[in-house]
């Protein structure tokens, strides 16, 4: 065959290109200040979303190579929510050249209506959350939303304590519907006007959210073994 | 054998009595185990609810127990029917989370690799969907051509199916011996299939019959409720993620998006016809000109991505898939999430299916074009 | 052999034979039937069907037959004992029973009606109550709907295609099978040629009759409401689905019978029109055929892996001959022994290239939808069957009143008539589906 996974070294079949790895993506940790002479070092093809289209200027908040983990964000698109929203616009950030804004849980539903709206983002992308559960407030509810006209992406975060709710969007992007379904049933948040708001992916009776950090999946399969089949689970 | 079906009738305040009907979780129909109940008033559905979980795996949550590379083979799993396109998402995304790209070499190979997966994705949806609606034939001949794409992929990294075929960094394996022209022998027998196939059902006045008018969406519907793919571009809306934010050597070459006006069966029908034409003229391009030069980019044996999120999405045959990784410094991922495209299109299937007869139920859970696999994770 | 039967009885034991052999031989040909059907199917799908079981799966039907003996019988709790157990015995009787007036050679008849047609017809309607009473005894509501669904096709393309018989009877100007034979011997064509409209409305009717494709919607398997066969299992399945068959190599019949010239061989009548010249090499094609066929299976015995397949490959290659050397034995025997067999030989060559267009058909097509398929029936089929009807008996008059020639007035009257076709289709292809697409909230 082919591909023998014995070959260690799958050997280039055209002579080696001298000009080889330098230039792309070299190092596991973001090229600091490898070669690429210009601050966005990846091609940009392979970049979809760059947030910063959305403002004329290029963001300027982005020192040259850009660093591990976010970095602050202040273009036009960050600037019209805060004068908008004031205080519940807590933090502006851009990751991997994508733009986060972080919101206050509360005003959750406003801030949508008004990116839907007035900023012409018409389709939620995804809704989900993460659990930092060393947090005070663990939950982070992630909606990313797209603008059709813009084709540009957005994301909006909200921190969340543990038994709070937070304001569903399925009247403003109905298929928050099932999203947030789902995020209830792995982590157990509430979405207040929610019409329907069940489990979704497993079934109605159980107990627990596993996407959250402190559920156990080893401690949940020997406990489930003991208790229906009566033996020690060999895991 | 009764396909699992039981009734319950309410009778409403008028006095007309609907009727519950349940469909599946085993149906031969519904593409897998889901659960269809249907309120019906005669023959019309008056509404519908899909019940889903039955495959539900936990993906996401074992991803937060595997490293980087330990959980590739997992995302195969999920759109099993396409798992090249699933496993170009999450390499991408992932080198997106290190800041890395691919070289321009592993770029191409895994264009042309997922190009031929979306036509493999695609003719196994038209031969069950013609197959659903009564075709008997179709089924045969897409599963024919369906043969010749998965014998490349067992050549070229030894598995048809969950293939697995792609590395983060690129790839790690070299194309072998004769893949040009393998694929150069694919895409010219292909040309005339496409057309064989159509000659069988596109203006059959009997599959003409049960698709046209059939589960309409509009646009504004189908934006609303983050409908993505062939559904999408079959009720107008041209966008295709590889023109709208290029990914892979996308942008290197010239195809259409196809789209059509109405939004019903028929014209998603057309549209993933046309796709799979559109697929073979960018594998053709890209098979002409692949660039020489290493397949695998600096990535490290550990992966330890500095900490943040990213999100990633690409056009699988199915929509948009998208991958949410959060890292945390680690070698294993602290959060990562699916933005599944037939999980999504599914939730559609309750707009769609209002107002029509139960005989197109069937034809409708076809046209939206899941796999349970990655309804449920 | 006269004197030694008795006067009295004499006249029943011809028929009695013949009903003999048609019941034993007629499961038999049905599940050859099947095979062939699944050989077909197989081969319009780019694949081989049934090989293991016997040479080239000749032997499938008979190990289907023996497993579906065998299997366990299983009534549904709640069923209609009574009902249950008569209603695939309803479906069978009326089927077998409609051979009865079904001429298969001019010697090979049970019994000569003199309105043998009307009562095939009648025969094959009441096959019908077979399969409501089978969804009532099922005790299961989807196999109730199926059935009345089923029942309801049925009735409405019966009525299609007895008008699209009318058409051709019109022509033959008698109810008795032999007399219609006889009268497209006379007139020197088949009906078939004369009103080629007839002939579809009845292939059409005939097709939702037997509850084929693409007509199949009460019985496929992918819908929601499955067929009034559901609860019937084994044995009892095997007797609807003989039925079924056997309503189909009816309607073949009738087919055959009524169009295609019965047991008329092509060009029967060539040294009448041209005397001197003769087409009597047709005469020399049953045997041909046959012996095609044998050596076909010689050639293809030694290739089977196994050794019994051989053999067997090698007796179906004897049987071939052995028929091949019936037929050229009868061109040499009287006239009336080679009409009969003769006969026969091209009445079964027209059935099967008849149901090979019924197979053609299933594998081609989707299915209709069911208000889909009864707009087709009845807002097509029976107001062209109806108009066929009028303008064949115009082309008659035009003919024996006016003295036109027969090939001008009926291909007047068929052009005409194809003209209101084409007008029906368009009025039916005006979308006509009253589905919206709802605008209420998710």
């Amino acid at each position: 065959m082919a591909n023998d996974p014995s070959e260690k070294t799958p050997a280039p079949k055209p002579p080696a290109d001298p000009s080889k790895p330098a230039a792309e993506g070299a190092a596991p940790t973001p090229p600091t200040s490898a070669t690429p002479p210009k601050p966005a070092a990846p091609a940009k093809p392979a970049v979809p979303g760059a947030p910063a289209a959305a403002a004329p200027p290029k963001p300027p908040a982005a020192p040259p190579p850009p660093k591990e983990g976010p970095t602050p964000l202040d273009n036009e698109l960050v600037r019209r929510l805060k004068a908008r929203f004031g205080d519940a616009i807590k933090e502006a950030t851009q990751d991997r050249k994508q733009a986060i804004v972080l919101v206050d849980a509360d005003k959750l539903r406003e801030i949508s209506r008004y990116c839907r709206d007035e900023e012409k983002f018409d389709m939620l992308d995804d809704l989900t959350a993460v659990d930092w559960p060393k947090r005070e407030k663990r939950f982070d509810v992630v909606l990313i939303l797209y603008s059709f006209p813009k084709n540009e992406r957005l994301r909006l975060k909200a921190h969340l304590g543990e038994s709070e709710p937070v304001p569903s969007v399925c009247e403003i992007w109905p298929v928050a519907n099932w999203l947030e379904r789902e995020c209830y049933d792995m982590f157990g948040i509430v979405f207040e006007g929610h019409p329907d708001l069940k489990r979704i992916l497993l079934p109605d009776e159980w107990q627990g959210y596993p996407l959250r950090k402190d559920y156990d999946i080893l401690k949940q399969d020997t406990d489930w073994v003991r208790e229906n089949l009566g033996i020690e689970s060999g895991q | 054998m009764t396909n699992g079906q039981t009734t319950e009738i309410t009778t409403t305040v008028l006095g007309a009595d609907e009727i519950i009907l349940n469909m599946g979780p085993q149906h031969p129909s519904t593409h897998g185990v889901l659960r269809v109940k249907l309120k019906l008033d005669g023959e019309r559905v008056v509404d519908s609810e899909c019940i889903i979980g039955y495959l539900h795996r936990g993906v996401e949550k074992i991803a937060e127990h595997r490293s980087y590379q330990q959980f590739a083979p997992y995302v195969d799993r999920m759109d099993y029917v396409a798992a090249v396109s699933n496993g170009l998402g999450y390499c991408e995304a992932v080198e997106k989370l290190l800041g890395t790209e691919a070289p321009p070499r592993a770029k191409v190979v895994r264009t042309i690799l997922t190009e031929l997966q979306r036509i493999a994705s695609h003719l196994l949806w038209l031969g069950t969907h013609a197959l659903d609606i009564g075709a008997l034939t179709p089924v045969f001949y897409c599963f024919r051509e369906r043969e010749e794409i998965l014998k490349i992929f067992e050549k070229y990294c030894g598995a048809r199916l969950t293939t697995h075929a792609f590395r983060i960094g690129g790839l790690q394996y070299e194309t072998y011996d004769g893949f040009e022209e393998d694929v150069k022998r694919f895409c010219n027998d292909f040309e005339h299939r496409v057309d064989e196939y159509e000659t069988l059902l596109t203006e059959n006045r009997i599959w003409v019959g049960r698709t046209k008018g059939v589960g309409i969406i509009t646009a504004a519907d189908a934006i609303a409720l983050g409908v993505t793919g062939p559904v999408l571009r079959g009720s107008g809306v041209k966008w295709d993620l590889r023109k709208a934010m290029p990914y892979a050597a996308y942008d290197q070459y010239e195809f259409d998006i196809p789209t059509r006006p109405t939004g019903d069966t028929y014209d998603r029908y057309i549209v993933r016809m046309e796709e799979m034409r559109q697929s073979r003229r960018i594998c053709l391009q890209a098979i002409e000109n692949i660039p020489s030069g290493p397949i695998l980019g600096k990535v490290g044996k550990v992966l330890k991505p500095p900490p943040g999120e990213v999100y990633h999405s690409i056009e699988a045959p199915k929509g948009e898939l998208g991958y949410y990784i959060v890292s945390d410094g680690t070698t294993q991922p602290y959060r990562l999430r699916v933005r599944p495209p037939s999980f999504i299109n599914l939730q559609a299937f309750r707009k769609m299916a209002q107002g029509a007869l139960v005989a197109d139920v069937v034809a409708i859970i076809g046209t939206i074009d899941i796999v349970l696999g990655e309804v449920d994770r | 052999m006269g004197h030694l039967i008795p006067s009295s009885i004499a006249p029943y034991v011809l028929p009695v034979v013949y009903a003999v052999v048609i019941v034993a031989v007629l499961p038999l040909l049905a599940g050859y039937i099947v095979l062939l059907e699944r050989k077909v199917m197989a081969d319009m799908q780019a694949r081989l069907g049934p090989m293991r079981v016997g040479p080239h799966g000749l032997l499938q039907p008979i190990a289907d037959a023996v497993k579906l003996l065998l299997k366990e019988d299983i009534i549904p709790a709640n069923a209609d004992k009574l009902m249950f157990w008569m209603a695939p015995l309803v479906s069978v009787t009326m089927a077998l029973l409609a051979y009865a007036a079904l001429p298969i050679g001019p010697a090979f008849q049970i019994a000569d009606l003199n309105v043998g047609l009307l009562f095939i017809l009648g025969i094959s309607s009441l096959g019908i109550y077979g399969i409501v009473l089978g969804g009532w005894a099922s005790n299961s509501h989807y196999s109730l709907l199926g059935a009345l669904r089923s029942a309801a096709q049925l009735v409405s393309y019966e009525t299609a295609a007895g008008l699209g018989l009318v058409s051709a009877l019109l022509l033959a100007g008698s109810l008795s099978m032999k007399e219609i034979v006889q009268a497209q011997y006379d007139q020197g064509t088949w009906f078939i040629f004369s009103v080629p409209i007839g002939f579809f409305i009845y292939m059409v009717g005939s097709i939702a009759e037997t509850n084929r494709a693409p007509f199949d919607l009460p019985e496929a398997e992918s819908e929601l409401v499955a067929g009034y066969m559901t609860e019937y299992s084994g044995f009892r399945w095997s007797l609807y689905f003989l039925a079924e068959y056997a309503n189909m190599i009816i309607v073949a019949g009738i087919a055959t019978t009524l169009f295609l010239g019965g047991w008329l061989r092509p060009f029967a009548r060539w040294h009448d029109h041209f005397p001197g010249t003769s087409l009597e090499f047709f005469d020399v094609i049953p045997s041909l055929v046959f012996l095609g066929a044998a050596a076909y299976c010689f050639y293809l015995a030694p290739k089977q892996p196994v050794q019994i397949q051989k053999i067997v490959m090698a007796a179906f290659g004897a049987a071939c001959l052995l028929l091949a050397g019936a037929m050229a034995a009868a061109l040499f025997a009287s006239p009336a022994v080679m009409a009969g067999i003769h006969g026969a030989f091209w009445f079964m060559a027209k059935v099967v290239a008849y149901l090979y267009a019924f197979l053609w058909f299933r594998f081609t097509f989707p299915r209709y939808r069911f208000d889909q398929l009864m707009r087709l029936g009845w807002r097509f089929l029976i107001p062209l069957a109806l108009v066929n009807v009028i303008d064949v008996g115009i082309a008659i008059i035009l003919r024996q009143e006016l003295g036109w020639s027969p090939f001008w007035a009926m291909l007047l009257m068929t052009l005409i008539t194809l003209g209101v076709a084409m007008w029906l289709a368009s009025e039916g292809s005006k979308p006509a589906s009253t589905l919206q697409p709802a605008d209420t909230e998710i």
